[in-house]
């Protein structure tokens, strides 16, 4: 399959596409390492459990602590397995939208807005339904996205990958500093701090992951539509327009999935950062740049990648925990980096 | 023969203009330290009357404001003054020398460097006072100098080394917010303390170390003040006008870290004072002479009210770092109306 290998600017040889035989092989792969992984995240914690117990407990059984456990243990692998989709998802839109490498809902300040957007919503309009906490979260996630966007694009040169992620560091440190003022005085809810500024999906339950499904839903079926369209705004603004595309409609719609998938994960999981970046990239190296596989692709990988980071931080620190979101940061960041230092400066 | 000299003495009447505005200016945000200082010292709780704050301070014994001045509020006032300093001086190289009023120690790492070595020797390490800024220190100078060294390819670009900054800032928050998960709550209080960034319970001993750092640090950077404003011009102008680029930059990143560091040490990150101090300084100053000074002062200025804000005028307390954090957002806001009028990178 060479027809589809171009030589990059930087010397290197790169996929742009592949043939649809081996991307059907990968997309087969993908969904086996979920299964193992689902499998995995059942199984493995702070008490490993056999395959009867987890039988047994699917069937309703809670009268040992394994079988306990693994009831606990079933929704959280739930939440996992979307809230990873979900950001994988998000992520590749977010880069393909802004046309930057660089882009993802942690580093671009969308969850911390969310976040923010949630502290408020609790600690001085006294919400408390989940319902609100996931409209609210949405509201703050899309708010963080516009706000982003003008600062980074602002000024000479348009939105460039440096200037969105400054805009979207700094962003992120003035809302964490603003849900700890929200907080702080506030002894009620100051022991939940620290869950809204690192994410993880330890508290899941049924009853919010069936509150914040339809959310994630419809944020699916508009992000996978807009394969096409992205692939046209991957052409430049002026190609796209000139083939037809209403570019500025495009990327409103798109935003808008990418901001209902992230709005609703941070409402539910707290901000889980560098997942949205990492995923895309490795995704790319699998399929090419067509959207319309990337998309789908990134949405296993990030469920994937979130399932494996939650498993790794339950084993790593026995018999403690740690969250999924340190565990995926200390992951992304380094790859983040990598990315940064594979760049050429004038690209970036 | 006249026409040459007149515009010499046109040019001279000019800088000598400049130079005294700088002056000017440099004065104003000294009285405005003083004055903020003043206020800080005599009003609180209670109010004492300048009279009485004068002879605390010139060592006298006064009943009851010898504590509440000199054993409560000097020592406050002391410490966010010199932290004040630190962070606007600190702040304001990076942007300078980075060419972007977004890179500021807050968003390139330096700060969590400093905050996850102070969370990890008071958790982890049980250590408490002196040792832990001093790990602080060392801590913030070797991210900066990770940093610098994963961002070099073909030498340091500023552009590489933001980017990088963020990254590795990213991770060490999550170290930070792991070791504050697994913390045992009396250690709680204190490793907040040194995420929010508050001069509560500060006393006079630890301000000396401030000032010694605020003197070398300093020193270093305003004795190369020149070559850092020529930074500002690019990399390729600063070279051809004489100055030694990387050289220069290596000096400037470990001077202002140093200052930062040590700044967080004794106050914790007190959050968007160094990013603030630099524009503001700038809005200031525009095009009369350097930035550095009246960027050091602003900070200390800023300190002082964000401290007293937070002490008396809101309904519940804050500590420092939580107003100055507040303010960063509305910052934001002004850049883009100000970017996008002015058009700058």
């Amino acid at each position: 399959m060479t027809a589809g290998i171009i030589k990059t600017s930087d010397g290197r040889w790169s996929p742009v596409s592949r043939s649809n035989r081996m991307r059907s092989l990968w997309l087969a792969a993908l969904f086996a390492l979920v299964i193992v992984l689902l499998a995995a995240s059942v199984t493995v914690g702070t008490r490993n459990v056999g395959w009867d117990d987890v039988a047994a407990a699917m069937g309703g059984a809670q009268n040992n602590i394994d079988r306990a456990s693994v009831a606990l243990r079933i929704p959280r692998t739930v939440l996992a397995l979307l809230a990873g989709g979900a950001l994988g998802l998000a992520g590749a839109i977010m880069q393909g939208v802004t046309r930057n490498p660089l882009a993802d809902p942690g580093i671009l300040g969308v969850n911390m807005g969310a976040s923010l957007a949630v502290v408020v919503g609790v600690a001085w309009f006294g919400m408390s339904s989940l319902y609100a906490y996931i409209w609210v979260a949405i509201l703050g996630a899309g708010c963080a996205a516009i706000f982003v966007y003008a600062i980074g694009s602002l000024g000479r040169g348009g939105a460039t990958p440096l200037k969105m992620a400054l805009a979207g560091a700094a962003t992120s440190v003035t809302f964490a500093s603003m849900v700890i003022a929200v907080v702080l005085p506030r002894g009620d809810i100051a022991g939940g701090i620290h869950s809204w500024q690192i994410g993880g999906v330890g508290g899941a339950t049924y009853e919010r992951i069936l509150r914040v499904l339809p959310f994630l839903l419809v944020g699916f079926v508009i992000s996978l539509l807009s394969a096409r369209k992205l692939n046209s705004l991957a052409l430049g603004d002026e190609l796209a327009t000139g083939l037809g595309e209403s570019v500025a409609t495009a990327r409103a719609v798109a935003s808008l999935g990418a901001i209902l998938l992230c709005g609703a994960t941070t409402a539910i999981c707290g901000p889980i950062g560098f997942l949205g970046l990492v995923v895309p990239h490795l995704c790319r190296l699998l399929v090419g740049v067509d959207h319309r596989w990337l998309l789908p692709f990134s949405t296993l990988a990030g469920a994937c990648l979130l399932l494996a980071a939650d498993v790794l931080g339950r084993i790593v620190a026995r018999p403690a925990e740690i969250d999924v979101g340190i565990v995926t940061a200390m992951i992304g960041a380094p790859f983040f980096i990598w990315i940064v230092r594979r760049q050429r400066v004038r690209d970036l | 023969m006249t026409a040459p000299s007149s515009t010499l003495a046109v040019v001279i009447a000019h800088r000598r203009k400049r130079a005294r505005r700088h002056h000017a200016i440099i004065a104003t945000l000294l009285t405005l330290v003083a004055v903020t200082f003043g206020v800080t010292l005599s009003i609180g709780q209670s109010i004492t009357p300048p009279s009485d704050v004068l002879r605390v301070l010139l060592g006298e014994p006064v009943p009851g404001a010898s504590f509440t001045v000199g054993q409560l509020r000097l020592p406050r006032a002391v410490l966010s003054i010199l932290a004040g300093l630190c962070f606007g001086l600190g702040g304001v190289a990076f942007q300078v020398m980075l060419r972007n009023p977004l890179a500021s120690p807050d968003t390139i790492g330096i700060t969590s460097g400093a905050g996850a070595a102070a969370v990890f020797a008071i958790v982890v390490l049980s250590m408490t006072g002196p040792m832990v800024s001093v790990i602080a220190v060392v801590a913030g100078l070797g991210v900066a100098l990770l940093v610098y060294a994963l961002s070099f390819r073909n030498g340091v670009a500023g552009t590489r080394l933001i980017l990088v900054g963020i990254g590795v800032s990213a991770m060490l928050q999550s170290v930070i917010a792991y070791i504050l998960q697994s913390a045992p709550a009396w250690n709680l209080q204190e490793a907040m303390r040194w995420l929010t960034g508050s001069v509560n319970g500060a006393q006079l001993g630890q301000a000396l170390p401030l000032l010694l750092a605020l003197i070398f640090f300093g020193g270093l950077l305003l004795v190369r003040g020149r070559d850092l404003e020529t930074l500002r011009l690019g990399d390729d102008t600063a070279a051809a006008l004489g100055t030694r680029v990387s050289n220069t930059r290596m000096l400037v990143i470990v001077a202002a870290v140093g200052l930062i560091a040590s700044a967080t040490a004794a106050s914790g990150p007190i959050a968007f004072v160094a990013f603030l101090s630099g524009p503001i300084a700038g809005r200031i100053v525009r095009n009369d002479g350097s930035v550095l000074i009246p960027s050091a002062l602003t900070g200390a200025v800023l300190v002082l009210a964000a401290d007293y804000v937070g002490q008396h005028l809101l309904p519940s307390r804050y500590p420092v770092g939580v107003v100055t954090g507040a303010l960063g957002a509305p910052y934001l806001l002004y850049l883009i109306v100000r970017i996008n009028r002015i058009g700058g990178s």
